[in-house]
């Protein structure tokens, strides 16, 4: 008996800061990302396959957002009731691109807060290693974004439109924004899964930011917009994406590549701060 | 932490919040501190307004083998004290060293999905506990046949019934962890009769493998299990040691804030003046030693209408079941009186109740057995004290002997009976 457990990891828990050992910190959280794939996996396809099986429509319902948001717009930019200066394609084409891009940032923004309130029964009572919620939920998010890139490929072919030349560059541009949105999301994380509030704002904050960045509407050029489109760190990642796609030439990359570095800067800080929050956040959440 | 103990907890506390508003505002505080890398904790670890300790100070040790059993009133801070020993919550002061594996049967099932069906959810669960895909595929059929499923593994886990919801969490969390350090909180009582033995089959497999954690308000079930007992009041231990000591100390403790309410029923053509129960020594107390002599007694004026009638008091336990009855007419007496105020009295060879809590319910009947001429539930309550404590509510004293037996049933040696024990040391 006594060797055995002489092998066995010995687990300490103390009220001191984790990150008063950040070498043990580092290597935790390196270890519960590998721990954590499987279950990751396995989360994910739970919550797709639970997700829809109990509605007639099902996986359409995936589509839905991004027609839904751009259709109003197309409407009143057909109808002349708003008119949206050129575009360099056609409007609805224009619009339906800018939403499908906008939505992957609204849904990675709202993941990790969604997914663990969801988690929050499995959370408070069981120790499991904790980034598979949130992996789970940014899977999630690529999983509605592959299914819109089938839509986005209707609307090309819908339009006779042909993708750009740096069309590739597009996915890199999407898992930015995605990232962006999930860095923010991880970051409001420990404050809303205790206060409410978080979760009332973020919709509300989402649709007003929305209309304040060029995703049914081209990068104005002078005036009060103009000033609010250029320090919006949100134009950048959305305007250069959509061009990478359709124009092939973009303005703003140097803001691309700047808003890009702070969010490979952010996400780790905010991932820290969801390590060290949970334990905190468990027991003011009670069972 | 030597090489053998598998658990050390050492001067453990945590502290909870009652107002719920600064409950939120601590857990931010607490959260900047730590992520503040200049914030420097203080020492001494103070309460802020409206916080309590939910746990204060509690420590011990434990190797392969050993159970302890945590007792205690609700709110006492076993569950805290579950939580901090899983990880899930840090303790504000102290230190808890484990060596090994965790298993926690505490949140059987936390992680169903219910519209899933059970053999999607034991690959989540399964999952979650931190098991490889291939490992849950050698225990699938064990687990399905260990929760008695088989029939409704493809159904979605919306459609069990809530017992077969349990049984389907036990059954994946033992099949499947292997643990060196177990947490039980008050799970082994799941499920019908049959799912519960299997339960303390595999438990019992378990605590000899393990260091166990246990939690039950189960007196018996802690006296079976448990190795040492530790008893929480208030978030601090009041007692930490032998078993029966231990649950002693805390049918004790509960004394004052365990209470069933006192009833009168009945005509009222009866009335109980006074209730006491009586040591050997023929003194009042709220304590009888288990097989030792105890004695009732009690002041009653009954009215003159009734020249004769009948008692009958019966004892109930913790749960309000009845365990133990003794009747006048039974025991061939006939109450007599002359309409003034009177004592009657009862006299006991031995307390056979199992330790525990028992409260007294007094019936006055007039000599048809049909009128209660008063009815007192919950008279009063007395507490009895042993060294062993039992699975059922009376314990009977017997004596015992043993002889060596013949092929055809003949006893060729006349040995003598075990003298009948008047207590146990």
């Amino acid at each position: 008996m006594k060797s055995q457990t002489t092998d066995l990891p010995v687990t300490i828990y103390t009220p001191e800061s984790p990150l008063r050992r950040p070498a043990l910190f580092v290597r935790a959280m390196i270890a519960d990302v590998a721990a954590s794939r499987e279950l990751a996996w396995r989360l994910f396809i739970r919550d797709l396959t639970a997700q829809y099986r109990n509605s007639v429509l099902g996986y359409v319902w995936v589509f839905v957002p991004p027609v839904v948001a751009s259709l109003p717009f197309i409407y009143l930019n057909s109808a002349g009731v708003l008119r949206v200066s050129d575009t360099p394609i056609p409007y609805a084409a224009y619009a339906v691109i800018g939403t499908i891009i906008w939505q992957t940032f609204v849904e990675a923004l709202n993941s990790p807060l969604k997914s663990a309130g969801a988690a929050r029964a499995m959370l408070t009572r069981i120790n499991f290693p904790r980034e598979a919620i949130l992996m789970s939920g940014l899977m999630q998010v690529a999983f509605s974004f592959l299914v819109r890139l089938a839509l986005l490929m209707a609307v090309f072919a819908a339009f006779g439109l042909t993708p750009a030349k740096t069309a590739p560059l597009f996915l890199l541009g999407m898992l930015i924004v995605a990232l962006a949105g999930f860095t923010i999301g991880v970051l409001v994380t420990p404050v809303g899964l205790l206060y409410g509030d978080v979760q009332l704002g973020l919709p509300i904050a989402s649709t007003f930011l929305m209309l304040l960045t060029p995703v049914l509407y081209p990068v104005p050029t002078s005036g009060l917009a103009a000033t609010v489109t250029r320090l919006n760190p949100l134009a950048p990642l959305v305007t250069t994406t959509r061009d990478w796609l359709t124009t092939g030439s973009s303005a703003h990359v140097a803001a691309f590549v700047l808003v890009s570095t702070v969010t490979v800067i952010l996400l780790p800080l905010g991932w820290v701060a969801y390590r060290v929050a949970l334990p905190h956040l468990i027991a003011r959440l009670g069972n | 932490m030597s090489s053998d103990v598998l658990v050390t907890v050492d001067g453990v506390s945590r502290r909870f919040c009652r107002s719920l508003k600064r409950s939120l505002w601590y857990g931010i505080g607490d959260i900047v501190s730590e992520l503040n890398p200049f914030s420097a904790r203080p020492r001494e670890v103070a309460l802020r307004p409206d916080e309590f300790w939910a746990v204060r100070n509690v420590s011990f040790e434990l190797r392969a083998g050993d159970c302890l059993g945590l007792i205690g009133p609700n709110g006492a801070g076993k569950t805290t004290l579950l939580k901090m020993l899983t990880g899930l919550i840090k303790p504000d002061t102290g230190q808890i060293a484990i060596r090994g594996r965790v298993g926690a049967l505490i949140a059987l099932g936390a992680g169903f999905n219910p519209l899933l069906t059970g053999r999607d959810n034991i690959y989540v669960n399964g999952s979650v506990l931190g098991i490889p895909k291939a490992a849950i595929d050698r225990q699938l059929e064990e687990i399905v046949d260990f929760a008695d499923i088989r029939e409704f593994i493809d159904t979605p886990v919306q459609n069990y019934s809530s017992g077969m919801q349990v049984r389907l969490g036990f059954s994946i969390a033992v099949k499947l962890i292997k643990p060196d350090v177990l947490i039980l909180d008050e799970v082994i009582a799941v499920g019908d009769e049959a799912f519960r033995s299997k339960c303390y089959q595999v438990v019992g497999d378990m605590l000899r493998r393990c260091a166990v954690v246990f939690v039950s308000h189960s007196m018996p079930m802690i006296y079976r299990l448990s190795t040492q007992v530790m008893v929480l009041a208030n978030g601090e231990a009041v007692f930490s040691g032998d078993p029966a000591r231990g649950i002693e100390s805390y049918i004790r403790s509960v004394d004052a804030s365990d209470q069933i309410a006192r009833r009168s029923l009945g005509t009222g053509e009866a009335t109980i003046h006074r209730f006491s129960v009586l040591n050997e020594h023929g003194e009042t107390t709220r304590e009888c030693q288990y097989a030792q002599p105890f004695r009732l007694s009690m002041d009653l004026t009954v009215s003159p209408a009734f020249a004769e009638y009948d008692i009958s008091i019966t004892f109930m336990s913790r749960a309000q079941e009845l365990v133990a009855q003794c009747h006048s007419g039974a025991n061939r007496y006939r109450c007599r009186h002359s309409g003034e105020r009177h004592r009657v009295e009862i006299a006991f060879d031995a307390q056979l109740l199992n330790p525990g809590r028992y409260w007294i319910n007094v019936a006055v009947f007039d000599q048809s057995a049909t009128r209660h001429l008063c009815w007192e539930l919950a008279v009063t309550s007395f507490n009895v004290i042993g060294t062993f404590v039992g699975n059922a509510p009376v314990q009977l004293l017997g004596s015992w002997k043993s002889t060596p037996v013949t092929m055809n049933g003949q006893t060729p040696t006349a040995e003598p009976w075990a003298a009948q024990p008047k207590a146990l040391p």
